[in-house]
């Protein structure tokens, strides 16, 4: 009965994909939003009954659904773990994935391909849960390959603009680097313990017979595979171009769900980067870098998304810094509440574009705060929760961040504590060139200003109610969430409040509110709009091309293969040819000479025919 | 068996067998009737059947014997295969001499 209900509830989405898919165009674009909605439902109410039935058993349910591979002594099978871990992943992503989907029917009903749309995002639930559910690394794999997929068919969703072609393939080739890292490391994990399921390798871990210095090498190989799906330095440039998918898109994929893997896998092999300290220390490295990079980005772009983009490279570095320090029940907590307000960001951003119908920049907005009252509040919530205002959810992860941070590593402590100020003054720069003093945009667009209809705004609100008390699972006193998952990380030492844990707090507190009276200087009192894109200059004009990394890639790696490319087809193709025409012509000249043996004469073909067993014979006789 | 082996002796049996082959050799080089190419091609075949004969006798084993069997029955057919096509060959050239079968030249 359980095993039936856990195979529905990976497979619901994959038969909303089939019906999509294939039927989709026959029925009308609400029946076919209405199913890949339902499908991804269903799967949420199933996590909640195992959800529930876990938190009383507390026993993980794992099953195999067949025998994958078995060669002599490695032996696979197709196998799903219902776990803390993984029920935890399922309930956000199929939860948020359900709102989502609501929200598509709305924002996607005037889309002529909206069942293809459907259909992909149907498939993208079904890997993601896959990825998740998986209770060895290979399912995992299909999951992860599955969800870069979609990621690729969804971000090209509107094919026929070239630029979003490209930004699709950036991201399914920078997806592939990290990907092949992870296979690497899967194999070397493969190598050393003849098994991928988790529960195995801990318990030859355990038992304590591994090759350390090969262990750390697969462990910095699943990291690359992480850094690639969760968009780390220096991988990371593929997400900001994301944006080009549909914006439900981006908020489910690009930064509740999909982009969370990496933290998963890592979350999910913890004991493999327990024995690892130097790949530990890269990862903390790694997240802080990524963290202050991306921030420092995302304070002078003027795209509404590619804010939000580079916002979520930033926090998924914060979430990497935690792991680092092999605190990843305080990374899961982030991962959690950011997937909230940042979902709800997203939708915002989604409503705001709708009803400026495709502006994206935030030159053209500003005083929508009448106009669209629902979204500005919903927006405005999760902007407070992201810059860690007391008491919303997201004050509660980052400061226990922070707080990991400044008990390992006071530099990275410092250098994440600046990237939170920066998180801080960018949000609100968001929230008041969009929604405060006067509109900038044409007076046909002001015109037109609308308030997003309910299938928009009812995910909004329930993701904002989720960004005010999504903290409350792991709050400092009761710490729900770590006891939770104990079973899988192990017993973490409970913070105790000391005035210690109280000023750090303060600081956090009063960084954001310093960022956001930054803002508030620059952009209120101030009035300070943007220049356009000509009149930027200097070191800010460095910044606002993204520290040209995009144009270092390409010249660093584009170009070469470019270069090299041409060199074959030019001269390297042509030469081969040469090559093997040159056989050809041989034959062909042998042919022709040799045509003219065969002369009809029957006298001396038996001649030749005599002398040849002569000279075999001959032959024969020497040889011996 | 073994007398007549030893009253005649194994290497007469093989200076005969040489003969005849080289016969048969010369035969198919120097004539142009093909009908006695034919024959001259026979008489080679024979040759080994009669060595093969030999030895089986001289070695005491039967398989030799066993494969003269072979070799005749297969000759068999290729004589009324080869015959055939003679006849047809001549009633289509008026004449059976090789060096006027030109026809294969490629």
């Amino acid at each position: 009965m359980e095993k039936n209900l856990a195979l529905v509830l990976l497979l619901s989405p994959f038969v909303g994909f089939l019906f999509n898919i294939f039927f989709g165009k026959k029925v009308s674009r609400t029946v076919s939003g209405a199913i890949g909605t339902l499908t991804v439902v269903l799967s949420f109410l199933l996590s909640i009954c195992f959800f529930s039935q876990l938190n009383q058993s507390g026993k993980p349910f794992e099953f195999s659904v067949f025998d994958w591979i078995q060669v002599s002594n490695f032996k696979l099978d197709f196998g799903i773990l219902l776990d803390q871990l993984s029920l935890l992943w399922l309930l956000f992503v199929t939860g948020i994935g359900s709102l989502i989907h609501l929200y598509s029917i709305s924002y996607m009903h005037d889309d002529e391909n909206m069942h293809k749309f459907f259909a992909y995002l149907n498939l993208f639930v079904f890997f993601m849960i896959t990825l998740v559910v998986g209770s060895n690394l290979l399912v995992m794999f299909i999951g992860w390959e599955g969800v870069g997929l979609c990621s690729y068919l969804l971000i090209g969703f509107w094919y026929k603009n070239q630029d979003y072609n490209d930004a699709a393939k950036k991201a399914f080739i920078m997806n592939r680097v990290g990907d092949l890292g992870f296979l690497i490391g899967m194999f070397i994990i493969g190598a050393l313990f003849s098994t991928l399921n988790y529960a195995e390798i801990k318990t030859a871990l355990a038992a304590g017979n591994a090759d350390t210095a090969l262990l750390g090498v697969a462990a910095l190989c699943l990291f690359i595979g992480a850094t690639g799906k969760s968009a780390q330095l220096p991988l990371y440039t593929w997400l900001p171009d994301a944006m080009a998918g549909p914006t439900p898109v981006s908020a489910l994929i690009h930064a509740a769900t999909m982009v969370t893997a990496g933290i998963f896998m890592v979350t999910r092999m913890n004991f493999v980067f327990d024995l690892t300290p130097d790949v530990q220390n890269i990862i903390a490295i790694v997240g802080a870098l990524t963290a202050l990079v991306a921030a420092s980005i995302g304070l002078l772009q003027n795209d509404i998304k590619k804010v939000l983009a580079y916002s979520t490279v930033s926090q998924l570095g914060l979430m990497f810094l935690a792991l680092g320090f092999g605190a990843y029940n305080v990374a899961v907590f982030h991962v959690i509440t950011h997937a909230f307000f940042k979902a709800c960001l997203f939708l915002g951003s989604g409503s705001v574009i709708h009803g400026l119908h495709g502006e994206q920049d935030m030159r053209n907005m500003g005083g929508l705060r009448k106009a669209m009252p629902i979204t500005f509040w919903t927006m405005m919530i999760s902007t407070l929760a992201i810059a860690g205002i007391f008491p919303f959810a997201g004050f509660w992860s980052k400061d226990e961040i922070l707080m990991v941070a400044f008990e390992h590593n006071k530099v990275l402590y410092v250098i994440a504590s600046i990237a939170s100020i920066m998180t801080a003054f960018y949000m609100f720069r968001l929230m008041y060139l969009t929604f405060f003093r006067e509109f900038r945009g044409t007076e046909e667009q002001k015109h037109h200003l609308h308030e997003s209809p309910s299938l928009i705004t009812i995910p909004l609100i329930i993701l904002a109610v989720l960004a005010v008390i999504g903290g409350a699972i792991n709050l400092p006193g009761s710490m729900w969430l770590t006891h939770f998952l104990e079973p899988i990380l192990g017993k973490h030492e409970a913070h105790a409040l000391g005035t210690h844990e109280f000023m750090l707090m303060g600081v956090a507190l009063v960084g954001a509110l310093v960022g956001i009276l930054w803002a508030n200087a620059k952009y209120i009192k101030q009035a300070f709009v943007p220049k356009s894109d000509a009149e930027i200059t200097g070191f800010n004009k460095t910044i606002y091309d993204k520290y040209y990394v995009d144009e270092f890639y390409t010249f660093l790696i584009v170009k070469p293969i470019n270069g090299l490319s041409n060199f074959f087809r030019t001269t390297l193709e042509p030469a081969l040819g040469k090559v093997v025409f040159s056989f050809g012509s041989l034959a062909n000249g042998l042919g022709t000479q040799g045509k003219k043996i065969q002369n009809g004469n029957i006298g001396l073909y038996l001649f030749v025919f005599v002398i040849g067993v002569c000279a075999i014979i001959t032959y024969l006789f020497i040889a011996q | 068996m073994n007398n007549i082996l030893n009253q005649i002796g194994i290497e007469n049996y093989i200076f005969l067998s040489v003969l005849l082959f080289c016969i048969g050799v010369f035969g198919v080089l120097y004539r142009r009737n093909a009908i006695i190419v034919f024959m001259s091609i026979e008489i080679m075949l024979n040759a080994v059947n009669l060595l093969f004969v030999a030895f089986s006798t001289y070695h005491q084993d039967s398989e030799g014997q066993v494969f003269v069997f072979f070799s005749m029955a297969v000759a068999a057919a290729e004589v009324a295969v080869g015959l055939a096509i003679l006849v047809s060959v001549f009633r289509n050239l008026g004449s059976i001499d090789i060096d006027n079968l030109k026809n294969l030249k490629g």
